[in-house]
């Protein structure tokens, strides 16, 4: 086991294509570390690099103090979990799984007896003479696990190892992954796009964009307090709400009403003119459902409700808006970066499972406005961010720079959708 | 299937006994000859089965030491070019399908422009070649033309296979701790097996039939193969040659061909990489 220490790691093609850019990210021994961002952020590509298959253009790969840049895969002893599984097919289960310690010429009662560990903790004892062609989607997922386990790697290397299974076994294998790296107590680095993966399973997640950093922190602190739009818009489903906001004093002026924030977050806001404001759907709630004492008029506004999806627990509502030009360039945009369609401007509402909102009500809705969040139209940085409570953000400047990264990749390739 | 219809069934049945009959009539003609005596064949007559079945001629055969030594010469000369075509052209292909250089495009087209070139416009050079050099009337003087016609094909047919195994594969095993060499042998040449086997096949045979090359490049039996050895059974008659001894070597000469298809026929088994990713 050992920590993982990226410094100022760069990544460039031989065409050109800047892949990964001056990255640096420190794994702590035992740690599970997120890789997160939308296809092509070159999330995969610094994996890669962790273990060896991709050759690292500048910077520093340190693992368990040790720098690595020119070590072959076989001398770095890391496991790896690929995407595809890569199992071998024409091995059993059992020869599978006992392929690493066979190229390490153990003997043979040390191989049996670290398979039959492995395949018991993977519950794969049954299926240990079979070969993976006759196995199902999650036993191939259980037997590539068990191949990495099995000897006693450094670290854990995942890539996107759920995207092939389907949603039900997706969420088995998560809390299995997690149950395992957590009883192992081994350095794991994990590779997703998924948001939803990264806030369960990581201790930390590195979000990147375009193969630049833009906050490595906790899945609370990204949640709390995104450092820019981009991490904002990522982290969390629904995603975070954001609307054209004119500041004057404590007052927010929003396209439904104005609304009063504490002072704090009003004085880093002060004479930037139009801002975007961010709310979580969370962060609202039918005044209806609510405590009378709580609801204060300050907080509240009243909107037409366009669509309502009742999911039993909870509601979503729809209300559209219509945003100033400057606004929704910069949200389209974001839409884009985040691999979405760019859709009507609308607010994504979170209500109470008792709300008996109906579409085309108009309803009176509280928010929740000590939990707003305000960002720069123009650079995209959060400026209300509680900057203590915010993990490692690489700077203000983060944002801006992969704006600069995507031009020079799409100058090299302008389909370039690898992840 | 089990919804097929009886006459479809009926069908079916008709047309694969057409070709059964098709292909496998003239085997046994030669076949039912190699039973017949010296004197049925050469009186004419045209039945089908041997009036007299009879052993003489695979006895005679058999007892004849330029027969047996050019089985030797066959067997050595065909096996060990195929086994350095199939090492030579593994390697070959794996370079080709895995790694970028320049010049890949024209060893490929080379490769095909050698096995479209006629074999009959060489033997004149070749034979010169070999007479100064030495090597006319010995086995690497027909090993070394039958790896290189032989070559391409493997080639070609091999690098088709090693494209469609996945990068990871190999990726995998480096990271298990593999060397690379290890990753291609353990991994990749296993996998590509029946790409191995059918160029191993392909060349076998090519070198066993072979009879240009053997009959202008041999001048005794210290390495002339079967098929130009069989040229030289005439028998006292030159106008009455020797059909039933003919028919009797020919059949001795296909029967490895078959076992081998037998052999290799389990090994090439359709599919081998599922499972190994996601699919």
């Amino acid at each position: 086991m050992a920590a993982i220490e990226m410094k100022n790691i760069v990544k460039q093609y031989g065409d050109g294509f800047p892949a990964v850019n001056d990255v640096s990210i420190d794994v702590e021994d035992g740690e599970f570390l997120i890789l997160v961002g939308p296809s092509g952020c070159g999330k995969s590509t610094l994996l890669r690099m962790i273990v060896g298959l991709e050759d690292i253009t500048d910077g520093d790969m340190v693992i368990g103090g040790k720098k690595v840049n020119d070590l072959a895969p076989r001398d770095r002893n890391l496991s790896m979990v690929f995407q595809n599984y890569a199992l071998y097919p024409h091995l059993t289960v059992y020869e599978n799984i006992a392929f690493p310690l066979r190229l390490a010429n153990k003997p043979d009662s040390e191989v049996d007896e670290k398979v039959r560990e492995a395949s018991k903790t993977l519950e794969l004892d049954e299926h240990l003479e079979r070969k993976p062609g006759n196995l199902s989607g999650g036993q191939r997922q259980r037997v590539a696990m068990g191949r990495a386990i099995v000897r006693d790697a450094e670290a854990f290397l995942f890539d996107e190892p759920l995207s092939n299974l389907d949603a039900k076994l997706r969420g088995q294998m998560r809390t299995e992954i997690s149950r395992l790296q957590k009883r192992l107590g081994i350095t794991t680095v994990y590779v997703t796009h998924d948001q939803t993966e990264a806030m369960t399973l990581g201790d930390r997640v590195a979000v990147l964009k375009r193969g630049v950093l833009q906050q490595h922190a906790t899945p609370r602190e990204l949640y709390e307090n995104p450092a820019n739009l981009f991490v904002a818009g990522f982290i969390g489903s629904p995603p975070m709400n954001f609307l054209p906001a004119k500041v004057d004093g404590t007052k927010v002026e929003l396209p439904f009403g104005t609304l009063t924030i504490p002072e704090d977050k009003a004085a880093k806001a002060q004479g930037k003119g139009l801002l975007i404001a961010g709310i979580r759907p969370d962060h609202f709630e039918d005044a209806s459902v609510m405590d009378a004492d709580k609801v204060s008029d300050e907080a509240t506004f009243n909107a037409t409700v366009d669509v309502v999806e009742w999911l039993g627990n909870e509601a979503y509502a729809y209300i559209p808006f219509e945003a100033p030009p400057e606004v929704r360039e910069q949200l389209t945009q974001l839409e884009k970066d985040l691999d979405g369609e760019s859709m009507r401007t609308q607010l994504v509402i979170s209500l109470d499972g008792a709300s008996r909102i109906k579409e085309g009500d108009e309803a009176t809705i509280w928010v929740d406005a000590r939990k707003l969040h305000l960002f720069d139209p123009s650079t995209g940085e959060n400026l209300t961010m509680d900057a203590d409570n915010a993990g490692i953000v690489p700077g203000a400047e983060a944002l801006a720079k992969a704006e600069e990264v995507g031009k020079e990749q799409d100058a090299v390739d302008p389909h370039a959708a690898t992840t | 299937m089990a919804q097929q219809t009886g006459k479809t069934q009926v069908g079916t049945w008709i047309g694969f006994v057409l070709i059964m009959l098709w292909c496998l009539f003239p085997v046994a003609w030669i076949i039912s000859l190699s039973f017949k005596s010296e004197g049925e064949t050469g009186a004419g007559s045209a039945q089908f089965l041997p009036k007299e079945p009879t052993f003489d001629n695979y006895k005679a055969i058999i007892d004849n030491p330029d027969f047996t030594r050019a089985l030797i010469n066959s067997f050595g000369i065909s096996l060990i070019a195929t086994v350095l075509s199939v090492i030579f052209a593994t390697l070959a292909a794996y370079a080709i399908a895995r790694l970028e250089f320049t010049g890949k495009r024209l060893v490929l087209s080379l490769a095909l422009a050698i096995a479209m070139f006629p074999v009959v416009a060489l033997v004149g050079p070749l034979f010169d070649m070999w007479t100064t050099f030495g090597l006319f009337n010995t086995w690497p003087g027909l090993i070394i033309p039958y790896m290189s016609f032989t070559l391409p094909l493997a080639i070609w047919t091999l690098s088709a296979f090693f494209r469609e195994i996945p990068w990871e594969m190999e990726q995998a095993a480096q990271v298990d701790g593999a060397t690379s060499w290890q990753a291609f042998r353990k991994v990749i040449v296993p996998l590509a097996a029946p790409g191995v086997f059918t160029a191993a096949i392909l060349t076998f045979f090519f070198a066993w039939n072979e009879f240009v090359l053997a009959i202008s490049l041999t001048s005794t039996t210290s390495s002339r193969t079967v098929p130009a050895q069989m040229s030289f059974f005439v028998g006292p008659d030159p106008f009455n040659p020797p059909y039933a001894q003919l028919a009797t070597a020919s059949v001795i000469v296909t029967l490895p061909v078959i076992v081998i298809v037998l052999l290799f026929q389990r090994k090439i088994v359709a599919g081998l990489t599922s499972g190994a990713v996601k699919g």
